[in-house]
């Protein structure tokens, strides 16, 4: 017995709502986020993860009333990512109530930024998340690139050689996220999740792709992950997160119940 | 009525800290204070703390609050949380070594690289983070209705090794069984952190509001 794998929600608010697109399209409303990470919290996520998808800046304000409300009734780690660019927006949100903020894009434009923002907050509240994709072809040795802008736009970065400077840089925790498995349901891409939690020193949150219970216990049994975070089969009821801790239970895996 | 201050020095972010102790104890008063007259004048003190010890060390000695943590620790109950705890100790490896409180004799050492659990020597990652087993090795007011082996929220690199094995107030599996807990006459020190701990946690903060510094 020792330390739980833990199960991560994520909730993407758009403008004050939790959304769940598939591959970006068909986005559906999954309702407010203070009384969706309320429930989540009751069925014992271990976390609860938000992630500001806004596109317009005028309503960021909203996401920092979604996180003062969260911290002032949920007493569990709360991370909040989405539009992090500078130390200025950490400190809003730490002064909101999060715990730690996810860096994704900023990191790729100034890899630097995470050394500052490490430095100045405790490598503990900086997560970094990276969206990596399979650039290799089947027959070749498997080969990752980090892509920005919601997999849109490749960089030429090499996913492992990343996460490692990542973490030299400050990286607390690292949040992995396959675009080739987002929305889709088929399961984490186990091989690159394996690939880079072996890589590195710090705890890896595998996501992108759950559609099964199964996929979660893939995630940590062969993906090696710390964590595993999900956002479709907890927000329409398919599973609580109550169910996906015993299934995971009783497949040998130490979980918090 | 009675008040509970928590220490305010610069480390890092005290709302989680505030909020949860402010949503246990209702009839009491919960101040953030970085001024040495209001934090003796209450009853409880909180020392909290993230970061780097150095940078925690330095900025108690430029605020003069580390004389108003000694003072806390020798006067009223107190509870130190995270770094709050490792500060109490004499010395911390961290930083390349850095001179502590000394108000419980020992020292902080980080996890050994390479650390390895169960059979097939899977490698432990560092910082320790997320939920783990605290199990009590005493009987202690702070563990009222606190289940023996409840989990509590972690994230460190670095934990405590005290010279007094009967300082140990509970233990944590990570690879070694390092103290998670330490407790010495009214002072009471967590390695985890209660305020993200959630029931288990809550139930603590609580039992802290209404301590009153005996074991």
């Amino acid at each position: 017995m020792g330390l739980a794998k833990r199960i991560i929600p994520c909730m993407d608010v758009d403008a004050g709502r939790v959304v769940k697109g598939v591959k970006f399209v068909d986005i559906r409303d999954a309702g407010d986020p203070v009384e969706v990470a309320r429930r989540y919290d009751m069925e014992g996520a271990d976390e609860l993860t938000f992630l500001d998808i806004t596109a317009s800046s005028d309503q960021r304000e909203t996401m920092i009333h979604v996180v003062e409300q969260v911290a002032g009734e949920v007493f569990i780690p709360l991370t909040v990512g989405g539009g992090i660019r500078e130390v200025a927006d950490i400190q809003r949100m730490l002064n909101a109530g999060a715990d730690k903020v996810g860096i994704n894009t900023a990191a790729v434009f100034d890899p630097e930024f995470v050394k500052q923002a490490a430095d100045r907050f405790g490598s503990q509240c900086i997560v970094v998340a990276i969206d990596a994709k399979r650039v290799s072809r089947n027959d070749e040795k498997p080969c990752w690139e980090i892509f920005t802008h919601g997999g849109r736009k490749p960089t030429g970065i090499d996913a492992l050689e990343w996460a490692q400077r990542m973490v030299a840089l400050g990286a607390g925790e690292i949040l992995l996220t396959s675009m080739d498995r987002d929305g889709t349901r088929d399961g984490f891409d186990i091989a690159l999740t394996r690939a880079i939690s072996d890589a590195v020193s710090v705890p890896v949150i595998a996501s992108g792709g759950v559609g099964t219970l199964d996929h979660l216990v893939e995630g940590i049994i062969d993906g090696k992950a710390d964590a595993v975070l999900a956002a479709s089969i907890f927000h329409f009821g398919e599973y609580s997160i109550g169910e996906a801790k015993r299934y995971m239970a009783d497949r040998g895996i130490e979980v918090r119940l | 009525m009675t008040s509970i201050a928590i220490i305010d020095y610069g480390m890092g972010n005290l709302h989680s800290i505030a909020k949860a102790l402010e949503h246990v104890a209702s009839k009491e008063r919960v101040i953030v204070s970085s001024q040495p007259a209001q934090i003796l004048a209450a009853d409880r003190v909180v020392f909290p703390g993230v970061g780097a010890i150095r940078d925690c060390m330095a900025e108690l000695m430029r605020s003069g609050l580390n004389e108003v943590v000694l003072q806390a620790a020798a006067t009223k109950p107190l509870l130190g949380v995270c770094l709050g705890m490792q500060a109490l100790l004499n010395i911390s490896e961290e930083n390349q070594g850095t001179e502590c409180l000394g108000i419980i004799p020992g020292k902080v050492v980080r996890f050994p690289e390479e650390l390895q659990e169960g059979a097939e020597g899977s490698r432990l990652k560092i910082p320790h983070m997320g939920w783990n087993q605290v199990h009590q090795q005493c009987s202690h007011s702070m563990w009222t209705d606190i289940p023996a082996g409840s989990r509590f929220y972690f994230v460190h690199s670095y934990y405590a090794v005290p010279e007094r094995v009967t300082d140990i107030a509970a233990v944590t599996p990570y690879g070694i069984d390092f103290a998670s807990v330490l407790a010495h006459e009214n002072i009471f020190a967590v390695q985890f952190h209660p305020e993200k701990s959630q029931h288990a946690g809550l139930q603590l903060l609580s039992n802290f509001v209404h301590w009153n510094g005996d074991i």
